[in-house]
């Protein structure tokens, strides 16, 4: 079983949102990156399990630039068996799926995991992509996914509700809460990922769809209203009344 | 030139689907739906009243196959010469829409919250980091695919019913084979409700839900949860709001015994009006509010059910 699993970066949740050269970027500076947690909770992890019970290999890729690899080692550490950066900034999803999907074609994979959305950008757009140019089936959400064979049996979250699946390999899937457990990496895992294989390789393919043109930060919240809790008609009234929505 | 909208039926046609046809009449041009599956005709006829100008089904694709429908959306393009796609944000289009501009080359906005912009290049704009910031994403591609935030714009009654017309999308073979779905019967589907009632660790255990429960009742509300209350099992998990659970935007947000971390904050700051109670006045959540009480859920919540009693008995 070969399966790749899709790894981003996602600034921690603490951090401070803030942007630079005319709010056209992100300010990085004091930035903490993380895996994103569905890539590593989910996603790697799930993949880790299904190789300890049926053999095979765990590959991870991230379309990202030389400070990238510290997430890429913390991937390893956790126990990926080897790794590969596409090495480029990521321009926008299509840039990034297609580059991932270059990569999944010329090395044949059984299948492909990503996590459910990247916090930062929150598209949910890059495992579809990669689907579509891989012309494959793509599972999105999965909860809960269980191999026999070459045909999968997965849950996942459908509107309202859960909705089980059965899909032959190869096929994409999007990974969310109740695939797996975090697994924290331990001494052995982190001193043995600084080995493991890590191949750059440049890109493929610069054509970008879409691009954030700036960004803004909401308005300042005016001040909450403190309503004393014995006078719940108030609440009421102030609902109707000023802020109109009941 | 035309725009078409693909309707998901899941759920029946609602709220969410009125939106998304409301934002593409607003756009101009020719507007044209397209669904799959076996939604009710006469349900379908009412998109006109929002600005669709007909209906094209194809009965025989999946509602649950993302290729299919993306093959069948492709084709409604090519026959009808639009030039945009508008989605709903919800969970079929978090899948269809991104293999849909793969397919037809044509960049995707995922999670719009406004119109695409009138003068310069076509953007729109969507959330960032969890809702803490506004990004504006400019499209470069002729064509273009839009999926619409629910709750982002008020559908507009302007026409009348259209008609619905069998459509042929060549779905082609389906790969997913569906072997059960279960739904929760009669529930307000969570990202569209308009007011929700929200609680948290601070209601200590599950069987002190009934308070919640009746305050969503006079309110109309859908109820949510904080995401310790759906791991330990208080309330099941598609309840859970937040940055791992479910983003929503309702009008009203009642957040009941919710500390207010910055990881419920991510799914809940789009909101509209947030009321929050809690006994601590040092809580996190009032920062974020636009209402607060400082107070025990346990006496606060039922005085609030029987003043909105009150209120509604006099509004009725
Ligand atoms: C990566 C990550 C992702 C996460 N994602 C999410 C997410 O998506 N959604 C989410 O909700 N959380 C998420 N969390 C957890 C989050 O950090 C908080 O731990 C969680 O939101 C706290 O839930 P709570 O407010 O119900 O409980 P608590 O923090 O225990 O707060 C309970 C509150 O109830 C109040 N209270 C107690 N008694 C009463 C009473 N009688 N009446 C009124 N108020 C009372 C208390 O003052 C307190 O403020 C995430 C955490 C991490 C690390
Ligand atoms: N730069 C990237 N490199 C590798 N995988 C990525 C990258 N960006 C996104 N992904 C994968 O695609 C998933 C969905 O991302 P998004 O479409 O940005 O919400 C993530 O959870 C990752 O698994």
């Amino acid at each position: 079983m070969k399966i790749l699993v899709c790894i981003s970066k996602s600034p921690d949740t603490t951090s401070k949102i803030a942007f630079t050269e005319g709010n056209t970027k992100f300010d990085e500076n004091g930035v903490q990156y993380i895996v994103n947690p569905y890539d590593e909770w989910y996603a790697l992890v799930r993949a880790l399990e299904l190789k300890e019970t049926l053999g095979g290999n765990v590959t991870i890729i991230t379309v990202g630039n030389a400070a990238d690899e510290a997430i890429i080692r913390k991937a390893l550490a956790i126990g990926a068996d080897d790794a590969v950066r596409i090495d480029a900034d990521p321009k926008d999803a299509y840039f990034t799926a297609s580059q991932i999907a270059k990569y999944a074609k010329d090395n044949s994979f059984d299948i492909v995991l990503t996590g459910k959305e990247t916090i930062n950008y929150n598209g949910s757009q890059v495992a579809g992509m990669i689907a579509e140019e891989l012309d494959m089936p793509f599972i999105s959400l999965a909860t809960k996914l269980d191999l026999n064979g070459t045909t999968a049996t997965i849950e996942r979250e459908v509107m309202g509700g859960v909705q089980v699946v059965e899909v032959n390999t190869p096929f994409v899937a999007s990974c969310a809460k109740g695939m797996a457990e975090q697994r924290i990496p331990n001494m052995r895992g982190i001193m043995a990922a600084r080995t493991k294989p890590l191949t750059v390789i440049p890109v493929t393919n610069n054509e970008e769809y879409t691009a954030y043109a700036s960004y803004s930060m909401p308005e300042a919240k005016t001040a909450c209203k403190m309503i004393s809790p014995d006078n719940m008609d108030e609440l009421v009234s102030l609902l109707h009344n000023e802020a109109k929505v009941i | 030139m035309s725009t078409i909208v693909y309707i998901t039926t899941n759920n029946g046609v609602g709220k969410s689907a009125f939106e998304a046809v409301t934002y593409a009449k607003k756009m101009g041009e020719e507007v044209i739906a397209v669904t799959v599956g076996n939604a009710d005709s006469s349900l379908l006829a009412e998109l006109g009243v929002y600005g669709a100008s007909k209906v094209l089904v194809d009965r025989n694709a999946n509602v649950d196959d993302d290729q299919q429908i993306t093959r069948v959306i492709a084709s409604a393009v090519e026959t009808t010469n639009a030039n945009k796609v508008v989605f709903s944000h919800d969970l079929i289009a978090k899948a269809v829409a991104p293999r849909l501009s793969v397919r037809l080359k044509a960049g995707l906005v995922a999670g719009a919250i406004s119109l695409p912009s009138t003068e310069g290049d076509f953007s729109c704009k969507v959330n960032v980091f969890s809702g803490k910031a506004f990004g504006s994403v400019t499209v470069k591609t002729d064509k273009k695919i839009i999926s619409l935030l629910p709750n982002s714009i008020q559908p507009e009654a302007t026409s009348s019913a259209c008609t619905v017309e069998d459509f042929n999308g060549n779905a082609g073979e389906t790969r997913v084979k569906v072997l059960n779905t279960k739904k929760p019967e009669g529930d307000i589907p969570l990202p569209e409700a308009e007011v929700v009632v929200s609680a948290g660790r601070g209601l200590k255990g599950p069987e002190n839900w009934g308070i919640i429960e009746d305050l969503a009742k006079v309110l109309g509300a859908a109820t949510a949860c904080s995401r310790p209350v759906a791991d330990i099992g208080w309330r099941p998990h598609h309840e859970h709001v937040g940055q791992t659970g479910v983003a929503i935007r309702p009008n009203l947000y009642i957040a009941v015994g919710i500390s207010g971390a910055i990881q419920h904050l991510a799914g809940v700051n789009g909101s509209k009006v947030m009321v929050v109670i809690n006994t601590d006045a040092e809580a996190p959540f009032f920062k974020a509010a636009d209402y607060g009480i400082v107070g025990d859920a346990f006496e606060v919540v039922p005085r609030l059910i029987e003043s909105l009693k009150k209120f509604n008995a006099s509004n009725n």
